[in-house]
């Protein structure tokens, strides 16, 4: 079995061979560990994406808006990737952003998850009927789980959910009042001598 | 200023700057201290359990060995695997595909079949595959001189050379102690939340030190083997003054390049320790007294420096004599009944001695400090992965501003002169190691390694200067990523002052062995002995408590 950190060193000099700078092949690196460490065919559709990507002919994206067209081509999923973190706090505002005709939708995929803990928000991904939920960077929930490689996708759909509760107030109030089985009642002696007692709070 | 502070004032010493301690002629000054990776492993590892498991070797000494250190459940082996070696096929360079002997460190007790399956990995090294099991991998060669003396010396009843033994000191060298995720070793992140290995380097010291043990049983074994009935064991004294000998070639230096925020927490732990030793108002008379004993009984280690290389002959005698100067100057001229004496020896070293003598003595500061350097220790490794992102909210300006206050002297180098971006460094095919080259002479330059860090820093200073100050990072990579990974550095250097070299690693008059030497010096390798300007010879463990006499032991054995 490959380490992880063969995995990221392979992949960020594979990159810079593939003609990306240095500094995005580090990203690269990064994001194809996370892949695999999340179970995600990350090698799979990177050496497939190098293999073909001279023909392909993509079409870069650098500043993000919020519905994204590429005019001939597919976008690169690297470019639009790494410009999407990097854009991300503008981004976040606009709540729904949509790509249509990316390659290889995978790779694009760790840098949604990695703009989920930037920003401290959950953001939901579909990759056509594909859809992935992105947490915080700390896991994927995903209805995908086949190891495959995946060489364009129609549309993406992005998604970033405000921070709600996924309960109902009946619910919290339910459980809140059985976790109050565990405290002990205080008599008044101990109220009195508690932080704070005997003190002006105006002072 | 210590005049103008009033008695009980306590004194506030900056750490020293980053523009002169992270200079390359300074970092390659550094020696090992207390807070040296051997140093403090043993220190760790006192209290654990040794073991000899297995040692299955036949007369000559081929075989099998396991050696283990033990703490309620947790369970560290070595397994050896000596070979039988032609001379011909003996050779320290990386290069190299067959060793006399090769090593692996085990994450608990292996069974018979992680042996098997290891006998056919380990001895083949960077051709081999290792698993999550395994947590280190190296191998090394005999001094075959120093070997078979000790055999022949042995066999016949006797102890061996005590000139030739000083002279070498020790049996076997180590070429490579690979770990992390390399050939499919454990990755670190399934080991670093271990109290025990907390501290960088804590089982590639393990690895050397077993294998130490492993070298003065295989020579006592192949000894009573050729004579049974007159042979006699290798000395204790003797042992505990063999090391392991170590060569080490290019390797190293990029790695104090590609992981800046370890760099910084290594430096930045001995500045602290400085500091604060420069901020004891009193010292105390015991204090003193371990400080001057270890500093006099340190100079055998330099008097007893051993090699060719007349840069390392010249340093060494340059050393010697600022030391013993300092000597005298500290026995008769010198109180330590003063405020803040620390300081102020450490304001005249700096003022009267060069900076090889000024490193040498400032780890010698630290010898009586536990209290000091031992929480600093803990603090030695990084999580570098919390400091990827680049924070592209941030302007233009504010990098500028960064570049201009961080990198001072790096933004006065002329690049479009030759000699000053005269060399590339690349990876090499045949065995995918870092090497240096000159640019203008050799084939590869397209596929420079990012390391040329001062030369990119001066052209990204250079493209924000023409850049509109407002513009949010985000902005500017989106078109210009191609100085993005220096970008990155910016920010963390801003967070991390010791994080980066501040000299040029592709100049005319780079010496890559500085990089070399400030990385062994952290490991507390003694006896730099340079090859070339690219790569040495160090010894580690000379000195050192052998595994049976750890429960108590002089944590000043390197100077005795």
């Amino acid at each position: 079995m490959r380490s992880l950190s063969e995995i990221d060193t392979v992949s960020k000099r594979s990159s810079r061979a593939a003609g990306y700078s240095w500094g995005i092949a580090e990203e690269i690196g990064k994001n194809i560990r996370l892949l695999e460490i999340f179970s995600l065919p990350g090698i799979k559709n990177l050496n497939s994406f190098f293999r073909k990507k001279k023909e392909l002919r993509l079409e870069n994206i650098n500043i993000i808006k919020q519905d994204n067209e590429a005019d001939k081509n597919e976008y690169c999923p690297i470019i639009a990737g790494v410009n999407f973190l990097d854009q991300i706090k503008n981004l976040e505002t606009l709540n729904e952003i949509t790509f249509k005709k990316v390659s290889y939708p995978l790779l694009f995929l760790p840098f949604v998850s990695r703009a989920s803990e930037v920003i401290g928000k959950r953001i939901l991904l579909k990759m056509d009927d594909r859809e992935f939920l992105l947490n915080f960077n700390n896991n994927i929930y995903s209805n995908y789980t086949k190891n495959e490689i995946i060489e364009s996708a129609e549309n993406i759909y992005l998604k970033v959910l405000e921070n709600r509760d996924s309960f109902e107030e009946k619910e919290w109030n339910e459980l809140y009042k059985l976790s109050e089985e565990t405290f002990v009642e205080e008599n008044d002696s101990l109220k009195e001598s508690g932080a704070g007692a005997g003190l002006t709070d105006n002072d | 200023m210590v005049q103008f502070l009033q008695r009980n004032e306590p004194m506030n010493i900056h750490l020293r700057d980053p523009n002169v301690v992270m200079k390359l002629s300074r970092l390659g000054s550094f020696h090992q201290s207390k807070l040296s990776f051997l140093r403090s492993f043993l220190k760790e590892f006192k209290d654990w359990e040794y073991k000899r498991d297995l040692f299955e070797l036949n007369e000559h000494g081929y075989g099998t060995a396991v050696y283990s250190f033990k703490k309620k459940k947790r369970v560290y082996s070595l397994i050896c695997f000596a070979n039988e070696l032609d001379e011909n096929e003996r050779s320290d360079r990386v290069i190299a595909t067959k060793w006399d002997a090769a090593f692996t460190l085990f994450d608990g007790v292996p069974l018979k079949q992680d042996i098997e399956r290891l006998q056919k990995e380990v001895p083949r090294q960077e051709f081999g595959r290792l698993s999550y099991k395994e947590l280190t991998l190296s191998r090394a060669n005999k001094s075959v001189r120093v070997f078979n003396h000790v055999v022949e010396r042995l066999s016949e009843g006797k102890q061996p050379d005590n000139d030739l033994i000083t002279s070498v000191g020790y049996l076997y060298r180590t070429t490579a102690v690979y770990g992390s995720g390399k050939f499919g070793l454990a990755d670190r992140f399934r080991i670093k939340d271990r109290e025990e290995i907390y501290g960088p380097f804590r089982l590639e010291m393990m690895l050397v030190y077993l294998v130490r043990q492993f070298t003065f049983d295989q020579v006592n074994h192949v000894a009573k083997s050729k004579n049974p009935k007159k042979a006699v064991n290798l000395d204790i004294n003797i042992c505990k003054s063999l090391g392991i000998g170590n060569s080490t070639g290019l390797g190293m230096a990029p790695f104090i390049v590609n992981h800046p925020t370890l760099l910084n927490n290594w430096i930045s732990a001995r500045e602290t320790a400085l500091k604060k030793i420069r901020e004891i108002k009193i010292i105390s008379e015991n204090d003193k007294n371990l400080f001057l004993k270890c500093l006099k009984k340190s100079l055998k280690n330099i008097t007893s420096w051993n090699t060719e290389s007349e840069y390392q002959i010249n340093k060494i005698k340059s050393l010697l004599k600022d030391l013993n100067e300092f000597i005298l100057y500290l026995d008769n001229d010198f109180s330590f009944n003063q405020d803040y004496a620390f300081n102020e020896l450490y304001l005249y070293l700096e003022k009267e001695y060069c900076e090889e003598c000024i490193e040498y003595v400032v780890s010698m500061m630290m010898e009586p400090y536990d209290d000091i350097t031992s929480p600093l220790i803990k603090e030695m490794s990084s999580e570098e992965e919390k400091y990827f992102n680049i924070p592209t909210e941030r302007t233009v300006e504010e990098l500028k501003v960064i570049l201009e206050k961080k990198y001072p002297d790096i933004l006065t180098i002329d690049f479009n002169k030759n000699e000053n971006n005269l060399n590339f460094w690349f990876i090499s095919k045949n065995k995918e190691e870092p090497r240096l080259a000159n640019r203008f002479d050799e084939v590869g330059a397209e596929l420079e390694q990012p390391l040329a860090i001062a030369r990119d820093i001066k052209k990204l200073y250079e493209l924000l200067s023409v850049t509109k100050n407002s513009w949010t990072i985000a902005k500017f990579l989106a078109t210009n990523n191609e100085l993005r990974h220096v970008v990155r550095r910016a920010f963390i250097v801003e967070k991390f002052p010791y994080s980066e070299i501040q000299d040029n690693t592709i100049g005319q008059k780079i010496m890559p062995i500085d990089m070399l030497r400030l990385k062994l010096s952290f490991f507390g390798a003694l006896k730099f002995d340079p090859r070339s300007d690219k790569w040495l010879r160090i010894c580690m463990f000379q000195g050192a408590p052998l595994p049976e006499q750890l429960k108590n032991y002089d944590e000043h054995w390197i100077y005795n």
